[in-house]
């Protein structure tokens, strides 16, 4: 266990040794950043328009007192968003499909010789592989998550709305309703953390893969299994450290 | 001139290497053979440092690589070209692209020159043309034929190939020697080929080391291959059927 960990800060600081020019980073960047950030758009969006208007139609189904005035029902889906869903549920969605997908590319490049080819050719084959890769989920993560929150609250607007649980005005009254700019920083530095996360114990499965195919494969799931540990491992302490 | 000196590897405390010495002369295709996990392609990590051996010397020109700092090796690496055993071409990049990366990583060539270098490597291994395309869409003996070009794009000093032409017909591995051959003595390359093909042995081999059971037990050339008196080449020459009936 902790000679993993240990092998795992090795490779994490193998990233930033015996760099190439600033140049060759800059256009992998700029791919991974299209194939990770662009990429992952469309999932992100129908899973956080879905959350919210769950959240939504759940919260008011549960609060049947009628004590608690209707637009408490935003505001939880406010917060619910912000806190947790477009930011850790958002992440453990996208550790399956950004996690499987860097293990996998890696994890084929090692056992096709591809990343022998690069060493062989004098270049630090995990910096100028993982290290965009990194960076790239570093900077698209928390746009992403930005877009969900956003799209989370939209989506129980469209829920609420349309279903008669509470009139527009209500809904965003409560949306209002002792807003916490804060948390909005939470979101973002929780996602920062966890793109950090994903994407390097994905690559570092991936590169250090042995064997065919099938080795590939149990790769890919290793790397979403254990991403998804660390994200939610990651989130408590965060939640401690940042509330 | 690559020299091999007391080479020895295990792999948890199997030894897979056992002290392989040996002299790979410049402008000389030079082949390592023996039979299915000898330890062939390991030698070639070692060669090329992608595997550590417990004991042993590498030296290029004098040069000694194996332990060294990492700015030193990259020198010696500029002047390797590697032909590795799938072509080991990178999946999301052209035909093309795959062979200027060494350009664009290594060299600041201009644009249109490293155009033409690529041009010109793609039309000595006979693929003028197939540029475009992806190596999925390929066959394996072009890939190794890319592979190829890629391997000697950076003008390398010492070439090495894995199996260069297993898993091809008859007809194309030929071909794929004579490519070789030919590169090798027209920029006088130091060569290492890793090969069972009794062909290629016969037809190219300058100088030849065979491996049993990770230990060096014959080297010569393709002269004398055929009148070795040692049990374990001959079984691994003669299990050719050509060969058995024209022996008699
Ligand atoms: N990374 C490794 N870890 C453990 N054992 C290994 C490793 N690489 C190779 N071996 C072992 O070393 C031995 C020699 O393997 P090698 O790949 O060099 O064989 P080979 O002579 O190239 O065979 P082939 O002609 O089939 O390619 C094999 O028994 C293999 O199991
Ligand atoms: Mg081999």
């Amino acid at each position: 266990m902790f000679s993993i960990i240990g092998k795992f800060f090795i490779f994490i600081g193998s990233l930033f040794i015996r760099r190439e020019s600033s140049r060759v980073y800059w256009k992998r960047f700029i791919d991974e950043c299209v194939s990770i950030g662009i990429g992952s758009v469309n999932i992100i969006s129908i899973v956080a328009l879905f959350i919210g208007a769950v959240v939504c139609v759940q919260t008011y189904a549960n609060l049947v007192s009628p004590i608690i005035p209707k637009y408490i029902v935003s505001n939880i889906v406010r917060d619910m968003t912000l806190l947790e869903l477009s930011s850790t549920f958002m992440c453990v969605v996208l550790a399956g499909k950004v996690g499987s997908n860097i293990a996998g590319e890696l994890g084929t490049m090692r056992i096709t010789e591809q990343i022998d080819a690069l060493e062989v050719m004098g270049i630090n084959s995990a910096s100028y592989l993982v290290l965009p890769k990194v960076l790239a989920a570093i900077f698209t993560f928390p746009l992403l998550a930005i877009l969900s929150g956003f799209l989370g609250i939209m989506g129980g607007y469209l829920a609420g709305t349309l279903s008669g649980i509470l009139t527009p005005e209500q809904y965003i009254y409560g949306i209002r309703f002792s807003f916490i700019p804060f948390n909005v920083t939470i979101a973002i530095i929780k996602s920062i953390v966890f793109g950090f996360l994903i994407a390097t114990i994905s690559a570092y499965k991936g590169f250090n893969t042995k064997g065919g195919a099938l080795e590939v494969g149990q790769a890919s799931t290793a790397a979403v299994t254990n991403s998804c540990i660390a994200v939610l491992i990651a989130d408590y302490l965060l939640a401690e450290l940042l509330t | 001139m690559i020299e091999i000196k007391n080479i020895s590897k295990a792999f948890n405390g199997r030894v897979v290497l056992d002290d392989i010495s040996g002299v790979f002369k410049k402008g000389e295709t030079s082949l390592v053979i023996g039979a299915s996990g000898t330890g062939k392609s390991v030698l070639l990590k070692c060669m090329l440092d992608l595997v550590q051996p417990e004991k042993g010397k590498v030296l290029y020109d004098n040069r000694e690589f194996l332990n060294q700092k990492e700015e030193d090796k990259k020198d010696i690496r500029r002047e390797m070209g590697v032909l590795f055993q799938g072509g080991a071409l990178f999946d999301s990049q052209t035909v093309h692209q795959n062979i200027q990366f060494p350009l664009d990583m290594l060299t600041n060539m201009p644009e249109s020159e490293k155009k033409d270098r690529v041009e010109f490597c793609l039309q000595r291994v006979g693929l003028e043309g197939t540029g475009k395309r992806m190596p999925s869409e390929i066959s394996g003996g072009m890939k190794k034929r890319v592979g190829i070009a890629r391997a000697i794009v950076m003008n390398p000093k010492y070439l090495f190939c894995d199996e260069p032409n297993s898993g091809l017909d008859p007809l194309t591995s030929i071909k794929i020697d004579e490519l070789i051959k030919e590169i090798t003595d027209e920029y006088k390359i130091t060569t290492v080929i890793i090969t069972h093909d009794m062909n290629s042995v016969l037809s190219i081999g300058d100088y030849i080391m065979f491996l049993y059971k990770g230990k060096k037990v014959w080297e010569g050339d393709s002269q004398t291959i055929l009148s070795s008196d040692i049990k374990e080449l001959d079984e691994f020459v003669f299990s050719n059927h050509a060969l058995k009936k024209l022996r008699g």
